[in-house]
C-alpha cells in the first residue's frame, strides 16, 4: 500500500457529439470512466482506488453546455455546465435562486470554476473508508468498516442505511429535489427522463452506485420546470468550515405561500442519507400554516423523526431541526 | 531608543522570488540523470515485515533499483526510522523504489509483494494504559527518555477518565513550592478534565528532497526551518562528514515545527543516490506528508487550580498523558507547565506527566508544543474563576501576570525582562475591553455574543552562536545568515543588527542564506521562537568584531590608536579630525593584504566547526567579523502576547463568526514591524484551527488515519477568518539583547487559541468544553442537551 499520486496510464477519448460519447461509454462499459470538471475523478485514479482503462471527456461536447429558457417558463442547464456559470447566471438567479444559491456553496471558487452541475450531482460519495479504497459493500466487499462497533462515522447517515452508510455530498442535490429537477440521460438506446427525486438512488436499491446512471450513460442536461420558479427560497449549508468543505446536513427549502400561509413546500435535506432527503412529513405539516418561528417550531422535529443515529453523528438530528426552523423564519 | 534599521519595515530578499514564482524549492531543481523515487507504506499501524518480494518490480523497464531499511542509517527505538521493518503507524515507510518516472516508480511499487505480520496497536494513550493494555512498540508503551512499559490498575484507568484526580502512576515529575499550603489558601478551588487534539502540521510544501554525489560531497536540497543547524544532524543521519555535505534549503514552504532540522525523509534520497549512482528526486505525495509530515503532542488531562479570594493563583496541580505518537517526542506537558508557572505566577506548582506511545503518525514540536494546548484549557478556566469571584477576565490575568521579577519552571529561575500588564493594559484599551465586555451574552436571534481574552507564552531566546560578516573592498557589506527562511523573514531581518551597528545602508547589504555553499556561520534552529534574539545578538557580535578591526586597521593606516576612530557613513574616520579617514571599502582591501585575523586567515578559537569552515570559504575576500555571541543573558527570554476577540455562536448550527480580533505582542523592541505583523495574524489563524476546526481522527479497530488531506483536517480557510485583524506590541527594549529584541512567533497563535476558547465559553454562559477542538457537533450537542459522541477523555477521535 502506498499514498499513490500519479495519473496512471489509460487511453483518452474526447468525442464532440453526445452520441459518439454515448457509444464510447456503452463500447466501455464498466472498464470506462466518464469525466466531467474532474474534481471528483482525479482524486480516484491518482490515488489508483479506481482502475477504468479508458476516460470519455465530455469536455469538447459544446451542446452539453450552457443555460437556456424552455418553453413553459423553465430552464434547461447543460450538464457540463460550471457551477460558477450556474450560480451566476441572471436567469437562474431571477428565477431559481435556491440553485444559484447552492451552487454557490459548493467548495471553492476553484473548485466551481472546474467542477460541473453533473458531475455535483453524479459524484461519489465521501465517507473517509471507502474513499482509502478499502474493500467495503460500496466497492464491491462485504463489510461496511463506518458502521461498526467503532467505526468513526461523523459524517455518515442517519436516514435510509442499509449496509453502507455513506452519504451524498451534493449541494446542488437538494435543491435540484426541491425544483422537481428533471434530469435528462443519454445512451445508445436514446433520451429518458429522470425525476431529479428518483435520480439518486440508496443503498437498498443499488450500493455500489449513488445515481441511476449505468455504464454507458450520459447526464446530458438538468430541467428545471417553471412549477417552482420564483418561488420564496431557503438554502443553508452548515459545514466545518466556509470554503471547502461538505457538509454536516444541508437544507434547500421551496415555499409557495398564498394570502400569508404556505400552499405548498418542498424542503429536503443532504448529508443526512444516502439521497437528498424530502421532508415530506414536514412539507404536509406547514400546508396552511404562515411561514413563521412558531410553525418551524411546531414542525422542526418532524425533520430528524425516525433517524437512527450512529456513533458520532447524532447531532446530525437537532441540526436537521434547526435548519428546518430557519427554513420557515426566513 | 532611535535606529536607523531596527523597527524598520525592508524588503527581504526572497520576497521578488516568493511573489515571481521564481523562488526555487527542492523539487524545483532538476540536475542530469536525475531520477525519481517512490515510498511503499505501511497498510498496517503495528506489524513485522516478513517478506519484500521486489523481483517483478525490479525486473520492469525504467526501474533502477530498491532501496530498504538495511541499507539505511540505523537508529535505536523509538528514534526516527528512514525505512524500517517494523512499521509503527500506517504510512511509516518500509521500502523506495526509484525509477526513471514517478508513474514508473509508483506501478513498480504496485507489483512488490509484501508480506507483513500484523502486531499489537493502540490509537489512544489511555487504552494503552491499561492493565492489559497493547504497546504500541515492542520495547514498550511509554518514553520517558527511555522505552519502558506502564501500564495502570484499572481503577487507576477509571479514575482518570471519569474526570477524578488521577492515582495512576506518573513517571515524570516536577514541582515547586508548598503545594498543599497553596490550596489550603485558596478561596476557591477549580478541578477540570481536559483532551486536547494532536493535529498534522500539514506544510504546505511537502518534503521533497534532491539528492546526488559529486567529487565525494553529498549535496541534498530540501526543505527546512533552519539551515546551519541541520548541517550535523544530516550529516550524522547520512554517515558522512560535515565538510562532505552541501545542503541548500533556500526556501521553505512551511514547517510550523515538523521541519526544524534533518528529518529522516531528508536523508533517503542521499542514500539511495549513493547506491544507484544517479540523482534521486523524491516527492512527498500530500497524503505522505501526513504520516511522515508529523503532527502535535495530544493531551488528556487534569488540572486542579487554586485562586485567593482576590483572584490570585495559589496553586496548580497538572497531570498530563502525552500522545507521543509512534516515535520519539516529547517535553510538551513540561512546557505546559512552565506556560502555567509564568503566566500565572503560582505560588505552588506540581507537574505530573505521562508520556504514552501510540501507533499513530509521529509527533513533533507544533508551535507553541505544550504551551499552546494548555492555553487553551487553562485560560477558559481563568475565566470560570473570574466568574465565580467576581471578576474580570482581564483583571484576572493582569493580577497574575508577569512583570520583570517574574519565576518560571521548576527551578523558578528568572526572566530577562517582562511586561505582561503592560500588554493587557495595552490590549484592553485598543479593543476597548470594558465596553467590548458588556456584549457578552447578548442574543441577536439564533446567534449569542461571546468576549475572550487569552495569553500566550514561549521562551523566546538562545545565546552562543555564532555570527560572520564581510565588507568586500567594493564597499559591500555582506551579512552571512546561518538562518534558515522558514517563513518569518528572520534570516534576513536578523542580520539588520549588524547593518545597526556598522552603521551602514541597507542597499549595500548583500544577505548570504539558504546554502552551505554560501559560507554561512552555526546558528541556531529556527523554532521556539528564538531567531530574533538570538541571532541579532550574534549578527550584532560579528559587526562589533568588524569595527574592531576597522578601527585598527584605520590606526595602522592613518595613525593613532584605534579607540581614536568611530564610524559613520561606511567610513572609519578620526573622533578629532573627521577629514582622516577610510572608506569600508578602503579598509576591506587594506584587510586583505594585511590577512590574518583581518581577512578570515584565522578566527576566533570559540566559534563552530561549521562558522570556521565558512570563514575559510570567504578568507581573502575582505575585512572578516566573526564572533560567538558570548553576551551575558540573566534568564529565561519570554515571548508573551495577549489576543482580545469577540464572536457570534450560532446556537443552531454551532457555527462561530470571529467578528473582531486584536494580538498585543510584548516581545521587547519590535524588529520588523510588517514580519512581526504576519507573526501574529499567521498565528491567530492557526490558533483559530486549533481552536475550532482541526482535527486528528483515527479509527481505533483498524488503527487508521482520517485525516490524510486538508478537507479532512480542516485547517482554517479565508472565510473562516476575520478579513482585517488588528496588533500592536508594547514596545519596551530587553536589557538582554543589543538592540532590544525578543522572538514572538509561537504564542501568537496560543493567545488566538485561548482567546476564541473563551469566548466560545463565554458565549454559552460558561461553559466549559476542556476539550480541542470545538467544532459544530460538539456545540450542537451541548445546546440542544444532549451528550457528546466522543467517550470521557477520548483523543484521536472525533
Amino acid at each position: 500500500m502506498s499514498a499513490y499520486d500519479v495519473m496512471p496510464d489509460m487511453e483518452l477519448f474526447q468525442p464532440v457529439t453526445v452520441e459518439d460519447a454515448a457509444a464510447l461509454a456503452e463500447r466501455l462499459g464498466s472498464r470506462g470512466w466518464v469525466l466531467a470538471g474532474g474534481q471528483d475523478t482525479y482524486g480516484w485514479l491518482k490515488d489508483r482506488a479506481k482502475h477504468p482503462k479508458a476516460m470519455v471527456d465530455l469536455s469538447s461536447i459544446d451542446v452539453l453546455n450552457g443555460i437556456e429558457e424552455t418553453d413553459g417558463g423553465g430552464v434547461k442547464i447543460g450538464a457540463m455546465t460550471t457551477l460558477r456559470e450556474v450560480s451566476r447566471d441572471q436567469l437562474i438567479r431571477a428565477r431559481y435562486g435556491l440553485l444559484a444559491a447552492a451552487a454557490a456553496r459548493v467548495a471553492s471558487p476553484q473548485i466551481r470554476n472546474q467542477g460541473t452541475l453533473g458531475g455535483n450531482v453524479s459524484q461519489d460519495t465521501r465517507c473517509w473508508y471507502y474513499r482509502r479504497g478499502l474493500s467495503c459493500y460500496r466497492a464491491g466487499g462485504n463489510i461496511c468498516y463506518a458502521d461498526s462497533p467503532e467505526g468513526m462515522n461523523r459524517e455518515h447517515a442517519i436516514f435510509g442505511a442499509s449496509r453502507c452508510v455513506a452519504v451524498s455530498p451534493s449541494d446542488t442535490a437538494t435543491a435540484l429535489v426541491a425544483l422537481d429537477a428533471t434530469m435528462v440521460i443519454q445512451n445508445t438506446r436514446g433520451v429518458h427522463r429522470v425525476a431529479a427525486g428518483d435520480f439518486f438512488v440508496g443503498p437498498a436499491v443499488n450500493i455500489t452506485r449513488m445515481t441511476v446512471l449505468r455504464p454507458g450513460d450520459i447526464l446530458t442536461a438538468i430541467e428545471l420546470p417553471a412549477d417552482w420558479a420564483h418561488a420564496e427560497y431557503y438554502f443553508e449549508k452548515v459545514a466545518d468550515r466556509n470554503v471547502w468543505d461538505f457538509a454536516l446536513v444541508s437544507i434547500a427549502a421551496a415555499f409557495r405561500t398564498e394570502n400569508g400561509t404556505i400552499r405548498d413546500a418542498r424542503l429536503v435535506c443532504g448529508a443526512v442519507s444516502c439521497v437528498p432527503r424530502r421532508l415530506t412529513s414536514v412539507e404536509r405539516a406547514v400546508i396552511g400554516k404562515p411561514r413563521n418561528d412558531s410553525t418551524g417550531e411546531a414542525v422542526a422535529a418532524l425533520a430528524s423523526e425516525g433517524a437512527r443515529p450512529l456513533n458520532y453523528n447524532h447531532f446530525k438530528a437537532p441540526l436537521m431541526d434547526n435548519l428546518v426552523r430557519r427554513a420557515l423564519r426566513a | 531608543m532611535s535606529y536607523l534599521h531596527i523597527g524598520k519595515n525592508f524588503t527581504p530578499p526572497d520576497i521578488h522570488g516568493k511573489v515571481t514564482g521564481k523562488a526555487r524549492y527542492a523539487e524545483d531543481y532538476s540536475v542530469d540523470g536525475m531520477v525519481y523515487a517512490r515510498l511503499y507504506t505501511s497498510p498496517m499501524p503495528h506489524a513485522r515485515v516478513v517478506e519484500i518480494d521486489a523481483d517483478e518490480a525490479l525486473a520492469m523497464e525504467g526501474v533502477f533499483g530498491i532501496l530498504t531499511a538495511e541499507d539505511v542509517y540505523p537508529t535505536e527505538a523509538p528514534a526516527p526510522t528512514l525505512l524500517t521493518n517494523e512499521p509503527v503507524y500506517v504510512g511509516d515507510p518500509i521500502f523506495a523504489i526509484a525509477a526513471i518516472d514517478e508513474k514508473t516508480a509508483e506501478d513498480a511499487l504496485k507489483k512488490v509483494r509484501v508480506k507483513l505480520e500484523p502486531l499489537p496497536f493502540s490509537v489512544d494513550p489511555v487504552t494503552s494504559l491499561k492493565p492489559d493494555g497493547p504497546s504500541a512498540r515492542l520495547e514498550g508503551n511509554i518514553y520517558p527518555r527511555e522505552m519502558r512499559s506502564l501500564h495502570w490498575s484499572a481503577e487507576d484507568v477509571e479514575r482518570f477518565v471519569t474526570g477524578r484526580e488521577p492515582t495512576g502512576p506518573a513517571p515524570s515529575e516536577w514541582s515547586y513550592g508548598d503545594l498543599e499550603a497553596g490550596f489550603d489558601n485558596a478561596a476557591l478551588i477549580l478541578e477540570e478534565s481536559f483532551v486536547t487534539t494532536g493535529y498534522a502540521h500539514m506544510s504546505m510544501e511537502p518534503r521533497s528532497v534532491l539528492s546526488y554525489w559529486q567529487n565525494g560531497r553529498c549535496h541534498v536540497h530540501g526543505s527546512t526551518q533552519s539551515q546551519s543547524f541541520v548541517v550535523p544532524f544530516l550529516a550524522r543521519m547520512l554517515g558522512i562528514e560535515q565538510k562532505d555535505l552541501v545542503f541548500v534549503a533556500e526556501y521553505c514552504g512551511g514547517g510550523f515545527g515538523s521541519k526544524i532540522s534533518a528529518y529522516p525523509v531528508l536523508a533517503i534520497p542521499g542514500y539511495f543516490s549513493k547506491k544507484l549512482g544517479r540523482p534521486v528526486m523524491l516527492r512527498i505525495t500530500r497524503e505522505e506528508e501526513y504520516y511522515v509530515g508529523s503532527a502535535r503532542v495530544g493531551f488528556q488531562g487534569w488540572i486542579k487550580a487554586g485562586f485567593t479570594r482576590e483572584g490570585r493563583v495559589s496553586a496548580v496541580d497538572l497531570y498530563i498523558v502525552q500522545d507521543l505518537g509512534s516515535q520519539q517526542a516529547g517535553g510538551d506537558a513540561s512546557s505546559a507547565g512552565g506556560a502555567i508557572s509564568i503566566l500565572y505566577q503560582p505560588d505552588a506548582m506540581r507537574l505530573r506527566d505521562v508520556p504514552v506511545l501510540t501507533n499513530t503518525t509521529p509527533r513533533g514540536p507544533q508551535r507553541g508544543p505544550g504551551q499552546n494546548q494548555i492555553a487553551a484549557i487553562f485560560e477558559p478556566m481563568m475565566d470560570k474563576a473570574a466568574r465565580e469571584l467576581g471578576l474580570d477576565p482581564v483583571a484576572i490575568r493582569r493580577l497574575n501576570a508577569p512583570d520583570s521579577s517574574a519565576t518560571l519552571n521548576a527551578n523558578q529561575g528568572p526572566v530577562t525582562s517582562a511586561y505582561m500588564k503592560e500588554a493587557l493594559d495595552r490590549g484592553a484599551e485598543l479593543f476597548g475591553w470594558s465596553e467590548r465586555i458588556k456584549k457578552s451574552g447578548q442574543r441577536n436571534g439564533s446567534k449569542v455574543t461571546g468576549i475572550g481574552v487569552g495569553q500566550g507564552y514561549h521562551s523566546a531566546g538562545a545565546n552562543g552562536f555564532d555570527g560572520l560578516v564581510r565588507i568586500t573592498p567594493d564597499g559591500r557589506i555582506h551579512l552571512h545568515s546561518g538562518v534558515g527562511n522558514l517563513g518569518t523573514y528572520s534570516y534576513a531581518a536578523t542580520t539588520r543588527a549588524a547593518a545597526e551597528a556598522l552603521k551602514c545602508n541597507w542597499e549595500n547589504c548583500i544577505v548570504h542564506h539558504g546554502s552551505t555553499e554560501e559560507n554561512l556561520p552555526w546558528s541556531s534552529y529556527q523554532a521556539g521562537s528564538n531567531t530574533t534574539f538570538t541571532h541579532t545578538r550574534a549578527n550584532y557580535v560579528a559587526a562589533e568584531d568588524a569595527i574592531r578591526k576597522m578601527k585598527l586597521i584605520a590606526a595602522q593606516v592613518l595613525g593613532g590608536t584605534p579607540d581614536q576612530y568611530d564610524i559613520a557613513d561606511e567610513r572609519v574616520f578620526d573622533i578629532g579630525n573627521a577629514a582622516r579617514s577610510l572608506t569600508y571599502g578602503e579598509v576591506a582591501a587594506k584587510a586583505v593584504e594585511l590577512g590574518g585575523e583581518f581577512s578570515g586567515e584565522t578566527w576566533p578559537e570559540d566559534i563552530h566547526e561549521v562558522t570556521q569552515r565558512a570563514v575559510q570559504g570567504i578568507a581573502g575576500t575582505g575585512l572578516i567579523g566573526v564572533a560567538k555571541d558570548n553576551l551575558p543573558v540573566r534568564g529565561t527570554v519570554p515571548g508573551l502576547t495577549v489576543g482580545f476577540i469577540e464572536i457570534e455562536l450560532d446556537l443552531e448550527t454551532g457555527k462561530h463568526e470571529i467578528v473582531d480580533f486584536l494580538a498585543v505582542a510584548e516581545c521587547g523592541t519590535v524588529l520588523h514591524p510588517l514580519g512581526l505583523a504576519g507573526q501574529l495574524r499567521g498565528g491567530a489563524v492557526w490558533g483559530f484551527g486549533m481552536a475550532g476546526l482541526e482535527r486528528h481522527v483515527y479509527d481505533p479497530q483498524n488503527g487508521l488515519p482520517a485525516n490524510v488531506g486538508y478537507y479532512q483536517t480542516r485547517p482554517p480557510t479565508y472565510l473562516d477568518i476575520p478579513a482585517h485583524m488588528e496588533w500592536s506590541a508594547v514596545d519596551i527594549a530587553d536589557p538582554d539583547n543589543p538592540v532590544g529584541s525578543r522572538g514572538v512567533g509561537e504564542p501568537a497563535m496560543g493567545s488566538a487559541t485561548a482567546a476564541l476558547m473563551c469566548a466560545l465559553s463565554d458565549a454559552l454562559g460558561g461553559h466549559l468544553f476542556n476539550r480541542t477542538p470545538v467544532t459544530p457537533d460538539v456545540v450542537v450537542n451541548h445546546v440542544s442537551g444532549q451528550g457528546q459522541s466522543h467517550g470521557p477523555l477520548a483523543t484521536n477521535t472525533f
